[in-house]
């Protein structure tokens, strides 16, 4: 790969290149690249489902597949989409490659464990994937009881198996995460100097370490109800479907903080170096990634609100959702404040960083909407809620991974990816993705249910809009993964720091030698410590 | 890194480094199995007080004496465990090799004695599923009843398989002296590991044995 420029130096992408040098590696950036391939193939599989779903909608009638098709369809969306690209993508992917990186690592604390958990994650897809080509599964992503343990004629077993045993990968990487961050910081390298990308990432950690292993134990006991008679779920023996929902969204309402939280790590760090500014109160923001990883687990009954559970649960519930907004109005007001008077440049992943904060703050408004008791009553399983989550989940969430993807892209690679394509990609992405999402609002608030594939005719105006937005979303996001590969052997040679940010995996060569550091650094400063004439600090 | 012990893996700085990260290691990963067994609990929390007649009926079918025979054993385990360890830090190869040897015959013997009150249980008809037999009009709750105390001892006899899979692969390296007071991490994680595995028995073994039997 280095062969145009300066003489032959050894890095991690050279140290070998036989499929076993890959297979076995525990060098946690190679195992960043192996789960960067792997969750790029459930993404596209996650896409074409979509466009699928899409294309159905076209029409108000059942042109294209039958419903049970279609059952089909979004519940395979919705698996490889949250727990086999989503929940990975960031912390599996970026965190990998750049926690060791920005701590001063020269690895993980557990190097095999991680290269286990890329395994598990394999293992774990294998499953969904053979279950999805066998058959298939319709219970929904959500996996309700009494219908996926006593109803659903589908591959319910196989699919949750895959769930459960992929839920370990990301305890691992978890696990790994908050006990390197807390053991392997350089000399100097105190909590509040550290990037606020490892403190999303430690929050993040946090939720997978304790919401993960209730999902895996929820998901476990609907499979030996399937398959062994064990009926802990079974209204006939008295058991109760509800208490499913209420473990399952235990983990799954901090789940969608998995996404989000690594995701605005990278924001930080893209807003604090397109606009060279030491990010505005940098404390704050960094508790309130913690804020909302604890906040994130007490607010799970606002999945639950029309679901028999009592008035006053719901009422604490929807007070304690609210409570999330302020964390997540605090970075963002925090990301604005580092804009003003900083020097900005408009770089590929400083655009991403821009679409992130906009769709963000829609996706996170329309989310007081449905945390409000009566509103929800209203706008409960309809494209309201499917639009809300995608904003958060897509706008936000892929933004973010795109973003931080194209910033440290040339670092992971040593090439640049080309700037024009780029630009053009993110605003395509960002046309797309609103043309396709925010009609769904309003096919909501009209009244329009979640998960079915057919519709009245006067509803299809705001779909053909929706499913003509997902056809530019598509191309916007075939775009990065041509150029991305072009970019591989005829990208330009990038220095060690293109951007000229901070941050010691900046200071490595790109790609970075497989130690990571010749010497362990020793860190003097705070992280972003932009130098910026003085009258422009502010 | 010159003098990078054998025992020393390339990520660390030094031995102690390694030492504290293992251990934060097996205590965050025992967080995780907490989170894990809190969720069944929670559900049996939530049945046990819903449906207090059944499961007393149910939980009086448990057999008290091999539940309490097997708590002894797995605390003596967990004695014999701790010696182990005391072992390993002291750097005495025989005491590793003897109480781990014990430690695993005590799991073996609990499994054992699980395995013998699983037999009953069969016999009797109290495994869930269509040959579920039980003379009582609440027999549809009662099987729920045995819904749990399968899922959950269940799952604890897993942990405990894995756990003697754990001590027999420490018992070769002890063997092979691998152990020293320099040197005894694994035996200290793996003791974490079967302690916790034990007190996840200090907590079933009331749960399902004795409070559920006195519920009403």
């Amino acid at each position: 790969m280095s062969t145009s420029v300066g003489e032959w130096r050894q890095h991690y992408l050279n140290a070998g290149y036989s499929v076993r040098s890959w297979l076995l590696t525990t060098d946690h950036k190679r195992i960043a690249i192996l789960y960067l391939a792997s969750i790029t193939l459930f993404f596209l599989l996650g896409g074409v489902l979509a466009g699928l779903l899409r294309l159905e909608l076209l029409t108000p009638h059942g042109d294209l597949v039958q419903a049970e098709t279609y059952n089909k369809l979004f519940t395979l969306h919705g698996i490889t989409m949250i727990f086999f690209f989503l929940i990975p993508s960031i912390p599996a992917v970026l965190g990998n490659f750049l926690v060791p990186m920005m701590i001063g690592a020269r690895d993980l604390a557990f190097p095999r464990l991680n290269l286990a958990s890329w395994y598990v994650y394999v293992l774990g897809g294998s499953f969904t994937i053979v279950a999805a080509v066998t058959g298939g599964v319709d219970t929904g992503w959500t996996f309700y009881t009494p219908y996926s343990s006593t109803y659903a004629n589908t591959n319910v077993i196989l699919t949750a198996l895959g769930v459960f045993i992929t839920g370990f990968s990301s305890i691992l990487t978890g696990l790994n995460f908050i006990v390197t961050i807390h053991k392997m910081r350089a000399p100097g390298l105190t909590w509040s100097r550290l990037p606020l990308f490892i403190w999303a990432h430690y929050a993040t950690s946090l939720i997978m370490v304790l919401g993960t292993p209730v999902l895996a134990v929820t998901i476990l006991l609907v499979a030996l109800e399937r398959g062994l008679g064990i009926g802990i779920f079974d209204p006939v023996l008295g058991g109760d479907p509800v208490l499913f929902q209420h473990l399952f969204w235990f983990y799954s309402h901090p789940a969608v903080y998995i996404m989000i939280l690594p995701s605005m790590g990278v924001v930080s760090e893209l807003i604090a170096c397109f606009s060279r500014k030491r990010i505005f109160g940098y404390n704050v923001v960094a508790f309130s990634s913690l804020m909302i990883a604890a906040l994130g687990f007490l607010v799970w009954g606002h999945h639950m609100f029309v679901s028999s559970q009592s008035m006053y649960a719901g009422m604490i519930f929807s007070l304690l959702s609210f409570l999330v907004a302020i964390p997540s109005a605090i970075k963002v007001f925090n990301w604005t404040a580092t804009l003003y008077k900083g020097s900005i440049a408009y770089q590929t992943p400083m655009l991403y960083a821009f679409g992130f904060i906009g769709l963000f703050t829609i996706g996170g408004l329309t989310g007081l909407f449905l945390a409000t008791l009566a509103v929800d009553v209203h706008v409960h399983d309809t494209y309201f809620v499917v639009a809300h989550f995608h904003y958060i989940m897509v706008g936000g969430a892929i933004m973010g991974y795109l973003g931080g993807l194209h910033f440290w892209w040339p670092k992971m690679t040593g090439r640049m990816y080309p700037e024009g394509w780029a630009r053009v990609a993110a605003a395509i992405l960002f046309v797309g993705f609103n043309l396709t999402f925010f009609p769904q609002f309003i096919l909501g608030f009209l009244g329009m249910p979640r998960r079915y594939h057919v519709y009245p005719p006067e509803w299809q105006i705001l779909n053909v809009l929706s499913s003509a937005g997902a056809s530019i979303l598509g191309v916007g996001y075939l775009l990065p993964v041509i150029y991305l590969l072009w970019s591989l052997r005829y990208g330009a040679i990038a220095g060690p720091n293109p951007w000229g940010a901070t941050g010691l995996e900046w200071q490595t060569p790109s790609p970075p030698p497989t130690d990571n550091f010749e010497k362990t650094p020793v860190v003097t400063e705070e992280a972003y410590a932009y130098s910026l004439p003085e009258a422009s600090r502010g | 890194m010159a003098e990078h012990p054998s025992t020393l893996a390339h990520q660390f700085d030094d031995v102690e480094q390694q030492h504290e990260a293992s251990n934060l290691g097996m205590w965050v990963f025992l967080i995780t199995e907490i989170m894990f067994f809190g969720g069944v609990f929670t559900l049996f929390t939530v049945y046990v007080s819903a449906y207090p007649e059944a499961f007393a009926q149910g939980s009086g079918h448990l057999d008290l004496a091999l539940g309490t025979v097997n708590t002894a054993v797995l605390l003596g385990s967990s004695f014999t465990m701790a010696m182990a360890v005391r072992s390993a830090q002291t750097g005495r190869r025989n005491g590793q090799v003897v109480y781990l040897l014990l430690t695993m015959f005590l799991g073996l013997v609990f499994l054992g004695i699980k395995a013998v009150e699983y037999l009953h249980k069969f016999e009797q008809h109290l495994v869930p599923g269509p040959n579920f037999s039980f003379a009582s009009p609440l027999a549809k709750n009662v099987q729920l009843f045995f819904s749990f105390y399968f899922a959950m001892t269940g799952l604890h006899a897993l942990h405990m398989i894995v756990g003697v899979g754990i001590l027999a692969v420490l018992l070769v390296q002890a063997w092979r002296g691998r152990y020293t007071a320099d040197y005894c991490t694994p035996v200290e994680v793996s003791g974490l590991y079967w302690h916790f595995v034990d007190i996840v028995w200090i907590f079933l073994f009331p749960f399902l044995y004795l409070v559920a039997r006195h519920a009403t």
